[in-house]
Parts: structure tokens; C-alpha cells; sequence
């Protein structure tokens, strides 16, 4: 399917490139709608990948990019199950999220996000599966998931420990700030910072400029120069599922659903 | 080094700029979430133009608490 638009996100391929569009109010949160239509998208990309260079992830929503997962959605499934049942629930939602990464993360195309805004948990995550992020200058990335009793589940610890090493995933991740698109640029995690409203531009510009290259050699390059963390990748989703069974995980979520604030985790 | 009170000034003028309020409404001790009318999601975007213009980080958690101008310039003096 070369083009697409579903509840949660649109794709079509062009020029030799894919865009991919995250568009699902109030800020693109990653529930089961989304997955689903991730997961066709994985699919489509099998055939679409054959002809293309490039793959583009950006957003049109004003907030951001990505605030991250559902948690509301992840709070009200959870509830309507017998707590002996949650664990499998959850476990199941991050398995199949971390196959669409993974798919993408290896894909045989040069991949960018173009963020913009909220770039938070989940949505930090989706851009570190690319293999360069565009960044609008007032683009926020941030960890928040230790307020809430948890860890990053949808593979945000291991690439970017990958992409960055292992200083700033500490810093981000047990200190849970925001940082802003110059600092992501000066610790190599984002390669443009563009001027606001400009980061799918400057993302189109260099999807253009990738597809003048041979495709073979820019898959054997990718291949050679950005491993697939698995085992850290796997273990991250047992960390996370173990810590899920806490009470302070469901207290944490309970004030975050109960909240109306539009960033109930911050600062 | 600028003083706090040109600190504060510039503040306002920033404030005053991102929200499109005039900056006359402003006052130095307002509880800038009200005066505002924003939410933590704008004040983040206040934030990033504060770390763009004095060229300094701002960790989010040190603004906990923090809803007047003068105090956000304080906490922006001790990172100048």
C-alpha cells in the first residue's frame, strides 16, 4: 500500500521517499489505535522499502512531536483486567511496539524524524529509531517515566546508549528534565537544529540528498555502522514489565489520568 | 554580568513576546501561570526560549515550585 490514513497516522511514498505522519490529537500518545496502524505500517514498508531511500517520521500536531505513550489508555486497560492479568497485557503492548522499532531501526532506508515540540517518553523513543533527527529549535526531549515508577519501554534506553552512550541516559533518565534541541545537538543526538516550523523542510532537503547516493551501499553502510541492541532491547522490556507490577506504578498513572493539566509529569 | 533587574526585565520582554501580551501587564511578582493563562505544556515552551536567549540550560525540576518572574530570573541569574 504506497499510500495510507488511518485514525493515528497517514504514510505515502514519493520521490523516493516514504513520510510517515503521526497526526492524533491532542499529541500523537501511542495507544493500541496507533500500534495497530504502526504495525500495518511495518508491513507496507517491506514493499515500499524496494523502491524507496528515505523514510521521513514527522507530526502536524501543534504540541509536538510525541508525548509518548497513551497512559491513559495504558491506566483504564489495565484496570478493566484482574491484576494477575495486567503484567501479560502490558508485556504483550511493549513486545509488539518493540517489533515495529526494530523494523524500522533496521529498515534498508535512511530514516529521519523531524521533531518539533513535546519529544517525550515514547515519542523520544519513535525519533531514536531514526537514523537522523531534525530538530526545530523549540523541539523538548525528555524521559519523563521515573516519575511514574517506570522505565522506558519502547526501546529508548539501549539506542540511545547506542546513539549517544551511556552519560546522558543517565542524566536524562534518573534526573527525568527536558532538554532542548541545541543541548541534543551539542551531545551529537540530533544532527540539524532548524528554525521553528522548518524541521519536515530541512527533512524533505535531506531525504533528497540521501537518494543521490547507490542504494546497496548505503544499506551495507547502515548495516555496518548501526547495530541492533537485542539483548538490551529484550532486557529493557523485562525491567519494565517487572517494575509494572508495583503499586507505585498504578498510583503514579491514577494521578497522571486524574490530572487536566496538559503535562501532568512536569517539571 | 546583568543584574536581576535586567534580568527580570528581559524575562517580561520574553514572556511578553512568545504570548503576545502586552508587556505593560506584566508585573516582576505575577504568577506568570495566571497572568499567562498557560499551562505546564506553554510554560515548557517558555522555558526553551529562556535557555535559547541567555544561552544557558535551565533543568525543569529547578523551576519547581517557581510561578513568579522574579523567581524564574533568579534561578536564571545563578546559571549566568
Amino acid at each position: 500500500m504506497r499510500d495510507f490514513r488511518g485514525e493515528a497516522l497517514s504514510w505515502n511514498a514519493k520521490d523516493g521517499a516514504i513520510e510517515l505522519v503521526l497526526d492524533r490529537a491532542p499529541c500523537n500518545e501511542i495507544g493500541s489505535a496507533t500500534l495497530a496502524e504502526l504495525e500495518n505500517f511495518t508491513v507496507a514498508l517491506e514493499t515500499l522499502q524496494r523502491d524507496c531511500h528515505a523514510l521521513i517520521i514527522s507530526s502536524p500536531r501543534s504540541e509536538g512531536f510525541c508525548a509518548g505513550a497513551d497512559l491513559r489508555e495504558l491506566y483504564h486497560r489495565s484496570q478493566a483486567l484482574p491484576s494477575a492479568e495486567r503484567v501479560a497485557g502490558v508485556r504483550d503492548f511493549v513486545e509488539r511496539i518493540h517489533r515495529v522499532g526494530n523494523a524500522i531501526d533496521a529498515a534498508p532506508l535512511t530514516t529521519i524524524a523531524a521533531v518539533h515540540g513535546v519529544t517525550f517518553g515514547g515519542g523520544f523513543e519513535l525519533a531514536l529509531l531514526c537514523d537522523l533527527i531534525v530538530a526545530d529549535k523549540m523541539t523538548r526531549f525528555c524521559f519523563p517515566e521515573l516519575r511514574l515508577g517506570l522505565i522506558p519501554s519502547f526501546g529508548g534506553i539501549p539506542r540511545l546508549k547506542r546513539d549517544v552512550g551511556n552519560g546522558i541516559v543517565r542524566d536524562l533518565l534518573l534526573t527525568g528534565r527536558s532538554i532542548n534541541a541545541t543541548k541534543a545537538q551539542a551531545i551529537g543526538l540530533v544532527s540539524q537544529v532548524t528554525g521553528e516550523g522548518d524541521a519536515l523542510r530541512v527533512a524533505r532537503a535531506t531525504a533528497a540528498q540521501v537518494t543521490k547516493f547507490d542504494r546497496d551501499t548505503a544499506i551495507a553502510a547502515k548495516k555496518f555502522i548501526k547495530p541492533i541492541p537485542y539483548a538490551e532491547l529484550e532486557q529493557e522490556v523485562d525491567v519494565f514489565c517487572e517494575l509494572f507490577t508495583r503499586p507505585t506504578v498504578e498510583a503514579g498513572l491514577r494521578k497522571f489520568v486524574e490530572s487536566t493539566d496538559a503535562l501532568p509529569y512536569l517539571p | 554580568m546583568p543584574t536581576l533587574q535586567n534580568t527580570t526585565e528581559e524575562v517580561l520582554r520574553l514572556a511578553s513576546e512568545h504570548f503576545k501580551i502586552p508587556v505593560e501587564k506584566l508585573n516582576p511578582h505575577d504568577d506568570f501561570f495566571k497572568t499567562l493563562g498557560i499551562n505546564s505544556l506553554q510554560a515548557l515552551d517558555l522555558l526553551t526560549r529562556i535557555e535559547q536567549h541567555f544561552r544557558i540550560e535551565l533543568p525543569d525540576y529547578e523551576l519547581k515550585g517557581v510561578s513568579d518572574f522574579r523567581t524564574l530570573a533568579e534561578r536564571i541569574q545563578s546559571r549566568l
